[in-house]
């Protein structure tokens, strides 16, 4: 047994709400407040104005015993225990006591891991079925839309989110699409049915700003005549826009300083777009960057530098392999596909090591989706970058290529204090595999989400179905 | 359809030493895909670029080169049977992009082996995951049809491509139905008048070169079709489509035809079955992508199969030129989802050379059939498997592609050779 969790079982609170956590006191820029203000109070800008409204499934306690367990931090106990209890990891080891009035579940020859999260998605802004009136993943009008919000078009009774369920996938992430230089706003879901996409709102998730490089932004706007129309346009826009957002946080940090020393000011006007702006450069918001090529990331890593913000993750990034040294240099992760790639010139150079040789090399890696099918079986993806990656000599194990689809990804994503890992105290997000999830074989037998039994493929009744697909002919079906 | 015998003869002219090599693949578990089922410790005799012996007490010929199988899989290659290798390089830059023509004045007599590239750089990295045969498919253009189909190895070699002329594809899906003019009424309206301005040929077009739908050249193109000669492939998703298309079928003997897409086939499988129409589906598509394909399920496949219809495996729902190499893994989901293990691993090995009526040379291994042989060190279906060596036309072919030239160039990061000198 290697245990990455017992060591990091305690101290969770210390552990990283990695910038704003939107509520809470964390924004340095203002948090709780409003945009409106009587005489002489300071005006602040409202982090959260479309709180979550998440409310976790009734659970009870759940013992899984005798689990080949990868602990999403890269640890593996073999012949192991899952204990959850009240909607939180209690503990993880080898012959728990049972506690009373739990659900005992004899997992002997099957596997137990951490919750699937996905940080690419765009279910429900891209929803099946793919019809115009539900394509609500870009807004291709303008390149720089930082002002909109994935949130604001995720359809929650997109079939998708369930398909993902069965895969094991407890949390995801949504963004806009890749047309724009500055795409908008990100959300983090938990994956649980819901009326609202405030229901599924994944509690304190930071923001997240989706950005774009390369051929989706010049292509989209080129072909219109405008700007941009080749790379270089593209960084010129980004530096244009970064500018405008520096100027304005200088603006709203001037008029703070101003008022909070009870001096006459007048506050900045709100720019809804330099808010989501300003926020990456105070480090609340997120970057989730959709980047290819090995040198438009070293570009994108320079533009960080001249503005003083962080890329958190490059998404696709099918070059990463290239400059495994410059992405550990700025911190920067990357979010890949095992072993897709081909479609256009800066995807050209995928190859099937990807995953593996980042990682292998320094860079902090893990697997994404980009796909409503793929999502659903991210398993096999990580399986495939590991044989490819074993086959070129690199040595990783199952359990650290679990941390693909976990630990890696909760981190880029801001949760990881909260969930991608079976920590004591984590939200209880597990999946229990008919066998070893390396395998094209095996399926998610049941998935718990906050330990309440969200998926179990053994009983229809345990089997969510949006509205959508109610009345049609795959009604209830896989 | 045009078997290409004469190129093969060529090549057995300029090729002889290679041809004449004798190979015994050793100490496998040999899927042959036929009566025989799997042998284990088994072993395949390939000579002069066929399979000469299966079995598990066969003997090595004196001379042969030995391939170790080390107790892996020895399986026939696997044959793709709806691709576009070849055809497309860079899918998005359309000057590496053959696969369709929507500005051509030409639709059924459009033939993909024009367009195919042995070179392309898709081949080997499709090649070194154990795919050594494909079917080629045009896309659609400016009406319902995309054109003539043809059947090639993967070989990469001059002579791949092994069959032309193999079949015709038609949309009569919903994307067809907007091609014909807005509805699947106009669809099956143009088609019946295609095959009207077909069966009419010549006398229909001695005064002029249009007929009801097509022009003379297209019409020609489509005679063997309306004669039975060649098999038309619809792709058609929504169950009333497909019932729609055995209709069709039943109204026009002697047409063959294929169902592709078919993702609420298993709702019409017992009328396929009757109809003895074979269907083209990837078994992981279950997600509703149009109102075309509501019943898209996990459990089509085990369904279609339960019910007796003959099923071939695609990779529909990621591409057919670049993805089309992970055919193993969409069967090993249709075994997580119902269906047999042999019946999967055959709905993407001999099943597909059936529906194109090549399974007397190709998707199993028995004397007689082509020397198409891979050996894996696992598992064919299993993700984690890979192919150790693929042989095609019984020459061991190299696993070398321009992805893994890529890894090779990059595995090293920190040696100081600079990038662009690493060969």
């Amino acid at each position: 047994m290697t245990s990455n969790f017992l060591k990091a079982s305690v101290g969770l609170a210390a552990v990283l709400c990695l910038a704003a956590c939107s509520d809470g006191g964390s924004a340095s820029s203002g948090s709780g407040g409003t945009d409106t203000a009587d005489d002489g109070e300071v005006v602040r800008i409202n982090l959260d104005p479309y709180p979550s409204t998440y409310q976790p499934m009734s659970s009870g306690t759940t013992l899984i015993q005798n689990a080949t367990i990868f602990d999403g931090l890269g640890g593996q106990v073999d012949d192991g225990d899952v204990l959850i209890e009240d909607g939180r990891i209690a503990a993880v080891g080898q012959d728990l006591d049972v506690p009373d009035g739990a659900t005992v579940i004899d997992a002997a020859g099957r596997y137990v891991t951490p919750g699937v999260i996905d940080i690419h998605s765009h279910l429900g802004v891209y929803p099946s079925p793919g019809v115009g009136a539900h394509s609500d993943g870009n807004e291709a009008t303008q390149p720089v839309t930082a002002e909109v919000w994935a949130e604001h078009s995720v359809w929650p009774q997109d079939p998708g989110f369930e398909a993902a369920l069965a895969g094991g996938v407890t949390t995801l992430h949504v963004l806009p699409g890749s047309a724009n230089l500055f795409g908008g706003r990100g959300v983090t879901l938990r994956n649980v049915s819901g009326r609202t996409v405030q229901e599924m709102k994944f509690p304190d998730a930071p923001y997240t700003l989706k950005m774009a490089c390369g051929e989706n932004p010049s292509r989209v706007y080129g072909n219109r005549g405008s700007s941009p129309a080749t790379d270089m346009g593209n960084m010129a826009g980004y530096r244009a826009a970064w500018q405008r957002a520096s100027d304005y946080r200088d603006d709203w940090q001037e008029y703070w300083d101003a008022a909070e020393a009870g001096e006459d000011a007048s506050p900045p006007r709100r720019d809804l777009e330099l808010d989501t702006m300003m926020g990456v450069l105070e480090g609340e918001v997120l970057v989730q960057m959709h980047c290819y090529r090995a040198d438009q990331m070293a570009q994108i890593m320079d533009l960080a530098r001249e503005f003083d913000y962080q890329v958190t993750t490059f998404h696709h990034a099918v070059e990463a392999y290239k400059i495994p040294d410059l992405l550990a240099e700025n911190g920067a992760c990357v979010a890949v596909w095992a072993d897709w790639g081909g479609f256009k010139m800066e995807a050209y150079d995928s190859i099937r090591e990807n995953l593996a040789l980042s990682h292998a090399n320094g860079a902090c890696a893990m697997i994404h989706s980009d796909s409503s099918g793929g999502i659903q079986r991210l398993n096999q993806e990580i399986a495939k970058a590991l044989a490819d990656g074993r086959r070129a000599g690199i040595e990783i194990s199952e359990a650290e290529a679990w941390t693909w689809v976990a630990n890696n990804p909760a981190t880029a994503l801001g949760i990881a204090d909260q969930t991608g890992s079976l920590q004591p105290g984590l939200r209880g997000d597990v999946v229990l595999w008919s066998g070893n999830p390396f395998s094209v074989y095996t399926r998610a037998d049941q998935v718990w989400i906050d330990g309440a039994m969200a998926y179990n493929r053994a009983e229809e009744n345990t089997q969510p179905v949006r509205d959508f697909m109610l009345g049609q002919p795959g009604e209830g079906d896989q | 359809m045009k078997r290409l015998l004469s190129a093969l003869a060529v090549t057995a002219l300029t090729a002889t030493s290679a041809l004449a090599q004798t190979y015994a693949v050793t100490n496998g578990r040999v899927v042959t895909n036929t009566d025989a089922g799997i042998i284990e410790g088994g072993t395949v005799v390939i000579r002069d670029g066929d399979i000469l012996a299966v079995g598990a007490n066969v003997t090595v010929p004196a001379g042969a080169t030995v391939i170790d199988a080390d107790g892996g899989w020895v399986t026939p290659g696997i044959f793709a049977p709806y691709t576009q290798l070849g055809l497309i390089e860079v899918a998005l830059e359309s000057s590496t992009n053959d696969a369709g023509a929507g500005d051509s004045e030409y639709s059924v007599a459009l033939d993909v082996a024009d367009s195919f590239n042995p070179a392309g750089t898709h081949i080997p990295s499709t090649r070194i995951e154990g795919v050594t045969r494909a079917a080629l498919y045009p896309s659609t253009g400016f009406n319902l049809f995309g054109g003539h189909g043809a059947l090639v190895s993967m070989s990469g070699a001059a002579d791949s491509l092994f069959e032309t002329g193999s079949f015709v594809y038609a949309d009569l899906s919903q994307s067809g139905a907007g091609t014909a003019g807005g509805s699947r009424s106009a669809a099956w309206t143009f088609l019946e008048a295609a095959f009207g301005d077909a069966a009419g040929f010549m006398g229909r077009f001695s005064a002029h070169h249009h007929g009801d739908a097509l022009d003379r050249y297209d019409a020609a193109a489509l005679v063997p079709v309306v004669r039975g000669q060649l098999p038309l492939v619809i792709n058609v998703d929504r169950a009333a489509d497909i019932r729609r298309a055995i209709r069709f079928r039943n109204e026009h003997p002697p047409v063959r035809m294929i169902i592709q897409g078919g993702a609420e086939a298993w709702m019409v499988a017992d009328e396929l079955a009757a109809a003895g129409i074979p269907v083209l589906i990837d078994p992981i598509r279950n997600l509703p992508g149009s109102f075309d394909s509501l019943g898209s399920t996990l459990a089509a496949a085990s369904r279609l199969h339960d019910a007796g219809v003959t099923v071939a495996y695609t990779t529909e729902t990621a591409d057919g030129y670049f993805n089309a190499r992970l055919l193993a893994q969409h069967a090993g989901n249709a075994v997580a989802h119902g269906v047999s293990w042999d019946d999967a691993f055959a709905a993407i090995t001999l099943v597909p050379a059936q529906i194109y009526g090549v399974d007397t040379r190709y998707g199993a291994l028995a004397s007689g059939y082509a020397g198409d042989v891979v050996v894996w060190d696992g598992d064919p279906l299993e993700v984690m498997s890979a192919p150790t060596h693929v042989l095609i036309d019984g020459q061991e072919t190299d696993m070398e592609s321009r992805q893994t030239m890529l890894r090779d160039r990059y595995m090293d990061i920190t040696d100081e050779t600079p990038f662009a000198y690493r060969r």
